[in-house]
């Protein structure tokens, strides 16, 4: 992105901030995979590896009261929005202290108070209720906006058309991001869409796209906050499509043996973190030492996370006959 | 509550018009109910059931929809979660297909997963008897049968549809609710002036008998109720259980009818192979075995798909003649 557009929108302080998230993020699906590597995660294990900017991008600029309905690459996102990391492990290591009390795991994380949808396997299920959410914000005429989030692989389904049909159809605010990060599971790009671009798929919908360096947050930032701000305003949906690669396989079982090496290398250069480090010493906003300070903050932090939930307990097995139905109390009025 | 102890409208109402009321009752009572379905606005539904609710409402509790099924149902997914009471229109629960996954991996599981509710309602126009052929006459109940997370009713009565639907919209949860298309019109009943609900779980004797109890629901109720007028003369004495509720199934009118008559004929018009009465005749076998005179018979329709020529859908259809045929089998017993 051009230093002249960051110096006028992203405040030193902003670009600290999501320098910040992605550390966080980097530090903690590092340890995840460590413990997956370990034995000690069982099950799938789904990193934002190499693309931690596009959910760090979105979810900066958000409100408190704003929602996003994120997918399984997200996990910058479910920060900003506050579940800590603890959670986040203690999710991972199916402990009841996780945001789902065990009964799902990994990133299936979920929390309305926090403006969480819970993302589900299915892809692009949540598509449609994000546009849901953002029509009950048209329905009671709140300036509230709603994020939704998913991969190129997601675009195929037909959730996605008829979530970005029915929102553009209704201008309702709701932003629509695709990481494209160019494979779904062992599925490239080529063998899933004859279009150049998941952002046009958009026009034939009648909604305004853009397509974005999905690996520089401050781009990513400063667009997800100029759609926002327009679906706040009644402006209707933006789709933001981030061209980025999935460094690491689908689940860390994948050793992705099916992307190029050379693919791999040339992203590798471009990695998320190097480039915000590069344009925040450019900008003269930061320098290999507050750099160092912030990656020992955000590990600093991982560890008490993980800590914590270590020592969080697991769930008592008959545990798993609660919460099928919810009861009258839970949403009065 | 039962009709008796309430003053009753002077006028007798439809099941269709019984539908209509209740929708318009808690859509005044609650500004948090709206409608979301195909053509259900300017045009009032494929049936009419939401006839001027536009221009009493407005088109923000109203919603007309692209044709969409899962988007629908996505989208009242999100409303609901944001604390809003969507009521979806299926224009005929055939096309309920198209949502099922958003009905059995998001809505099913939300509460479970992730603890949070979705007072949500799935109008589903069912059955056949009016010509509609394989995709416009289906009782597909039994899908959602197997989802743990939903709650099904199915009304046989005009008093039962306004009270169910009232019921289920109060409802912290996904209910589906099953309303018999071949009913709409053909039915008629004085209800209560005064506002009333039916509860959902509850089994309901339509008629006390003691030879044979005859489980079942939805149209097949007056069938029922046909063949226990026709074998009275015989002194095969019918006791005829509407279960109205389908899920939460209300098994302890089933068994203590069971207790009494020791003798069951489970009767519906879906098909019999892994339906409803298959679980009703399992539950049978492993609660009441000890007070069971003969085998459980189920009267149901063929493994078939719903064909359209009149002597091929009367063939298929339930008839009072098979409840009566299968009566007398076990009542020699």
């Amino acid at each position: 992105m051009d230093p002249s557009v960051i110096v006028s929108d992203v405040t030193r302080t902003d670009y600290l901030h999501l320098y910040y998230y992605l550390r966080l993020t980097r530090a903690l699906e590092t340890r995840i995979t460590a413990l997956y590597r370990q034995g000690r995660i069982v099950g799938g294990c789904y990193t934002s590896h190499g693309m931690e900017a596009v959910s760090i991008g979105y979810a900066l600029p958000l409100e408190s009261r704003d929602v996003i309905a994120p997918y399984h690459r997200d996990m910058g996102a479910f920060l900003i929005r506050g579940i800590t990391p603890g959670e986040v492990v203690a999710q991972y290591l199916g402990k009841r202290t996780g945001p789902t009390k065990g009964k799902d795991g990994n990133v299936h994380i979920g929390d309305l108070k926090r403006g969480v949808i819970g993302f589900v396997s299915h892809l692009a299920d949540n598509l449609p209720v994000a546009t849901g959410a953002a029509l009950a914000f048209q329905i009671r005429g709140e300036p509230r906006v709603v994020v939704t989030n998913t991969g190129d692989g997601g675009t195929s389904r037909g959730d996605f058309h008829e979530a970005m049909n029915f929102a553009a159809v209704r201008k309702l605010p709701v932003v629509f991001f695709c990481n494209n990060n160019q494979y779904a599971y062992s599925t490239p790009l080529r063998r899933q869409m004859a279009v150049q671009n998941v952002a046009d798929r958009a026009k034939a919908y009648g909604m305004p796209a853009e397509i974005l360096d999905g690996n520089d947050v401050a781009a990513i930032y400063v667009a997800a906050r100029r759609a926002i701000e327009k679906a706040r305003a009644g402006g209707g949906p933006t789709f933001l499509e981030c061209k980025t690669m999935r460094m690491h396989g689908h689940s860390e079982h994948d050793p992705a043996k099916y992307v190029p090496q050379a693919l791999l290398d040339e992203w590798k250069i471009k990695d998320p973190i190097l480039k915000a480090e590069a344009m925040l010493k450019a900008l003269g906003y930061a320098d290999e030492a507050d750099f160092q300070d912030i990656e020992a903050r955000a590990k600093k932090e991982i560890e008490a996370g993980v800590e914590w939930a270590e020592q969080s307990p697991l769930p008592e097995g008959p545990e798993t006959l609660e919460g099928v139905f919810a009861t009258e109390d839970e949403v009065a009025l | 509550m039962t009709t008796a102890v309430h003053p009753t409208t002077s006028q007798e109402v439809t099941y269709l018009e019984a539908i209509s009321q209740a929708l318009d009752e808690e859509m005044t009572r609650d500004e948090r109910v709206f409608l979301i379905g195909e053509d259900i606005g300017a045009y009032g539904g494929a049936f009419k059931i939401t006839e001027g609710f536009l221009d009493k409402y407005g088109d923000h509790r109203v919603i007309d929809t692209p044709l969409a099924e899962s988007g629908i149902v996505g989208a009242a997914i999100g409303a609901a979660m944001m604390g809003l009471r969507p009521v979806v229109e299926m224009q005929f629960a055939d096309f309920i297909s198209c949502a099922f996954d958003q009905i059995t991996e998001v809505a099913a599981k939300n509460h479970y997963r992730w603890n949070a509710p979705v007072p949500m309602v799935i109008r589903a126009p069912f059955g056949g008897g009016i010509h509609g052929g394989p995709f416009h006459s289906e009782c597909p109940e039994g899908w959602f049968f197997h989802s743990p997370g939903l709650k099904l009713v199915a009304p046989s009565t005009p008093y039962d549809a306004k009270g169910l639907l009232k019921a289920a919209i109060r409802d912290p949860n996904p209910v589906i609710y099953f309303e018999h298309k071949f009913l709409y019109r053909r039915i008629k009943a004085a209800l209560p002036a005064k506002d009333y609900i039916v509860p959902i779980g509850k089994a309901e004797v339509k008629r006390a008998g003691s030879t044979i109890s005859v489980v079942t629901y939805g149209a097949m109720v007056h069938i029922a109720l046909d063949a226990a007028a026709r074998l009275a003369q015989d002194d095969i004495d019918l006791e005829v259980i509407d279960l109205r509720t389908l899920i939460p199934l209300d098994t302890e009118t089933i068994y203590e009818s069971i207790r009494k008559t020791s003798k069951a004929i489970i009767l519906h018009e879906d098909t019999k192979t892994g339906g409803i009465g298959a679980e009703i005749a399992a539950l049978l076998a492993e609660e009441c075995f000890d007070c069971l005179d003969g085998p459980v018979l189920r009267v149901a329709a063929p493994d078939t798909p719903v064909p359209f020529s009149t002597p091929l859908e009367e063939f298929f259809l339930p008839k009072i003649g098979d409840v009566e045929e299968a009566a007398r089998k076990l009542a020699a017993y």
